[in-house]
């Protein structure tokens, strides 16, 4: 089985280690990796703004390089939905584009998601024995696509424990362009999800955007507002990392 | 600052930092909403209800004209006066030849949003009327001489401490009374008006075209007694509130309940069937329907817009919002707030009027899951979006700055530059509060910082092996 890895433009600049994680956990599936060069950004921050026009372009240059994969994976449950729902969208007026991305619409999966529902394994391992894990469901992967429990199953069949967050399945207030578009909202969405957040190990999440936005709340030094955990600052790690540290063991 | 859609983000921006105490309050009443809400849908077979309930408001707003024609023919059966307004203006005109031809001197109110939208308090007022708002919610902005914030709840904005300032300073309540003192105050008062009134003013639930009933819910008793006390009920209704058959109400006043409050049914359903009949003791002598457009007919008449129509205004949105909660509904500077009211303000208004309010949502997705009549909320407000962009409604360094990045995101080479640059800057450069949008990101976030090398890069150099 071949997997073409879709980093997403975020975790390629931000959390690159994750990306390592994530191919180190597919190979030890026994899933071949692949890495298509020419990949960058799905082009959700222009769709969601609006700007149909730039998403197209960027969704045509993304098919493009899609075209031969037998999957695509991604570690990021919202531009997976990018791919999945909003690609089709895009093009419905268009046939021929149309029905590529359809085609690749079926082709497409959120890592968690892959590893369950395509490769049927449920349990990695348990080098998460122990472990307090917050998991943050992003919206996208949630709502549009379901995407609920294949994560969390694979974090607890790895001996983490799923810390009880009322505001789990809340919105962070990242939402792309939304966070510097709106910060002061965006900002105070952060906030009360993070007031809810018991204490945990490790915060997760499939979403970087979330995370930067998350973490970036959490350590901000300067504001020196009270917007930590009532119980401290939780690790932020992105699940792919996770996911790894559940068969690898303690890193 | 004048209260207007397009100020959202500076009126939601002072709301937040001046404010908490309304973040506070809105925050505590919408999640018990919310919470009730998906109880009261576990218990039914909701997507079954909502799937329902979204079919039959379709075929309504498709066979709209049809359907108007007959509610018509239903209501003046049952001996009801209909009038039609095109507009606002025309809405008003109708009513104040109401107010003069009957000698109104009071009128009391039941909660209507369509009202609000149509600007009856300030006509009525401007006509030598005395008018009372009789829900309690209502009654408390009244005083305060504010717009509601909440399609249900419209003093949700308010706890109880603002509550009891407001009786104190408007009829001397001591500043530690009970909320059950307060209205008892506040039921005293609008008994005597109730009794004097010549009009009673409601909106409408539901319309049933068959039989002509208009519905309402309520859990206070004072739309039944402001639509049967006085000698003449008008009920304003919006062309969208139609639903084809009686036997209809049967699933919507349920579910209109179960989204609203999370009720099984409000505590009072009333069904009014026309005027008081000879030989009847109780009821008005004369029951008015002004049909009103005012907007709805070009949102129907857009493809991409009609399926706002459904709405039943339940608030279900508005509670499930984690956008809405941090503000209330004053920042969005217009009647209706929250998600539905950022995608009917452009569809009434138009869009230039409301252009930031297709922005004031993290296309979560929360609202579409708690809303009964299916409303696609988030791909209605994308579709806005793309509208504002596509008529060059968007700020210009934004539209340059998005061809940019598309442009970088096309050419892979270009991509790979950037992504070395960055690593280049000096930290301060992703970490300043003078550049724009960094400045927005940083001001309340860490600043950001890129891994030390990418994964394209960890991959190329045989790291990621
Ligand atoms: S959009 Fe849906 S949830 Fe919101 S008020 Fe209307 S019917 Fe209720």
């Amino acid at each position: 089985m071949r997997v073409a890895l879709f980093i997403t433009c975020l975790a390629d600049q931000f959390f690159a280690e994750s990306g390592v994680h994530a191919v180190k956990l597919l190979r030890s599936l026994g899933v071949e990796v692949e890495f298509p060069a020419r990949q960058t950004c799905c082009g959700q921050p222009a769709y969601n703004a609006g700007y149909w026009n730039e998403a197209r372009s960027m969704a045509e240059h993304t098919l493009d390089v899609f075209q031969d994969a037998e999957y695509v994976v991604l570690p990021s449950g919202s531009c997976t939905t990018m791919l999945r729902a909003f690609y089709p969208e895009l093009f419905r007026e268009r046939s021929s584009k149309f029905k590529q991305a359809e085609d690749l619409a079926g082709r497409t999966f959120e890592l968690a998601e892959f590893i369950v529902k395509v490769l049927g394994v449920t349990k990695l391992g348990d080098g998460l024995r122990g472990r307090k894990v917050a998991y943050h469901h992003g919206c996208h992967a949630l709502r549009e696509l379901g995407i609920k429990q294949e994560p969390l199953a694979l974090l607890a069949n790895a001996g983490a424990e799923l810390v009880d967050w009322p505001a789990s399945q809340e919105c962070c207030g990242f939402g792309g362009l939304f966070s510097v578009k709106l910060p002061e909202v965006s900002l105070s969405m952060a906030d009360q999800k993070i007031s809810t957040l018991p204490r945990a190990d490790y915060l997760t999440s499939a979403l970087a955007g979330c995370l930067l936005h998350l973490s970036g709340r959490m350590q901000n030094h300067r504001v020196g507002l009270e917007t930590t955990s009532p119980y401290g600052l939780s690790e932020v790690r992105p699940l792919a990392s996770l996911l790894w540290q559940a068969v690898e063991g303690a890193a | 600052m004048k209260a207007s859609p397009n100020n959202y983000p500076e009126e939601a921006a002072l709301v937040i930092r001046e404010h908490p105490e309304v973040r506070a309050s809105v925050t505590g009443a919408t999640l018990n909403f919310d919470q009730n809400r998906r109880k009261a849908y576990s218990e039914i077979d909701t997507e079954a209800w909502r799937v329902w309930a979204e079919a039959v408001k379709n075929h309504l707003l498709t066979h709209l004209d049809g359907y108007l024609r007959q509610a018509e023919a239903s209501l003046v059966a049952n001996g009801v006066q209909v009038h039609w307004a095109e507009d606002a203006e025309a809405a008003q005109q109708i009513l104040a030849r109401l107010v003069r031809e009957n000698q109104v001197r009071t009128v009391v109110k039941a909660k209507s949003m369509l009202s609000e939208e149509l600007g009856v308090n300030p006509l009525l007022e401007s006509l030598g009327a005395r008018v009372f708002e009789t829900d309690l919610g209502e009654y408390i902005i009244q005083l305060e001489n504010e717009p509601p914030s909440h399609i249900v709840g419209p003093a949700i904005h308010k706890n109880l401490e603002e509550i009891r300032q407001v009786f104190h300073r408007h009829f001397g309540t001591a500043l530690n009374e009970t909320p059950e003192a307060l209205a008892a105050v506040a039921r005293k008062r609008l008994r005597d008006a109730f009794l004097r009134a010549e009009m009673g003013i409601s909106g409408a639930n539901f319309l049933a075209a068959d039989t002509g009933t208009i519905a309402l819910i309520e859990n206070e008793g004072n739309i039944r007694l402001s639509t049967s006390t006085p000698r003449i009920h008008v009920a304003l209704v919006g062309i969208e509130k139609l639903v084809p058959r009686f036997s209809d109400l049967a699933v919507f006043l349920s579910l209109t309940a179960r989204a609203a409050t999370g009720q099984r049914l409000g505590t009072f359903v009333s069904l009014i069937q026309g005027p008081r009949k000879p030989g009847e003791h109780d009821g008005p002598e004369q029951v008015h329907v002004i049909l009103v457009d005012n907007g709805r007919t070009s949102v129907l008449a857009d493809p991409e817009a009609w399926e706002t129509l459904r709405c039943v205004r339940c608030g279900a949105c508005l509670n499930a919002c984690p956008v809405y909660r941090q503000t209330g509904g004053h920042a969005y500077g217009y009647v209706y707030s929250g998600p539905i009211g950022a995608v009917l303000a452009p569809g009434l208004l138009g869009l230039e009027a409301a252009k930031a309010l297709p922005y004031a949502s993290s296309l979560c997705g929360a609202c579409f899951e708690a809303c009964p009549v299916r409303i696609p909320i988030p791909k209605l407000l994308l579709a806005w979006r793309s509208r504002a962009v596509e008529q060059g409604m968007t700020p210009r360094f934004e539209a340059a700055a998005i061809r940019a990045y598309a442009f970088t995101m096309t050419h892979p080479l270009l991509y790979r530059l950037a992504a070395r640059f960055i690593r280049y800057l000096p930290d301060q450069v992703l970490d300043n509060r003078v550049v724009p949008v960094v400045k927005a990101w940083t001001e309340g976030r860490a600043g950001l910082k890129p891994s030390p090398k990418s994964f394209r890069e960890l991959w190329e150099s045989g790291e990621a092996q």
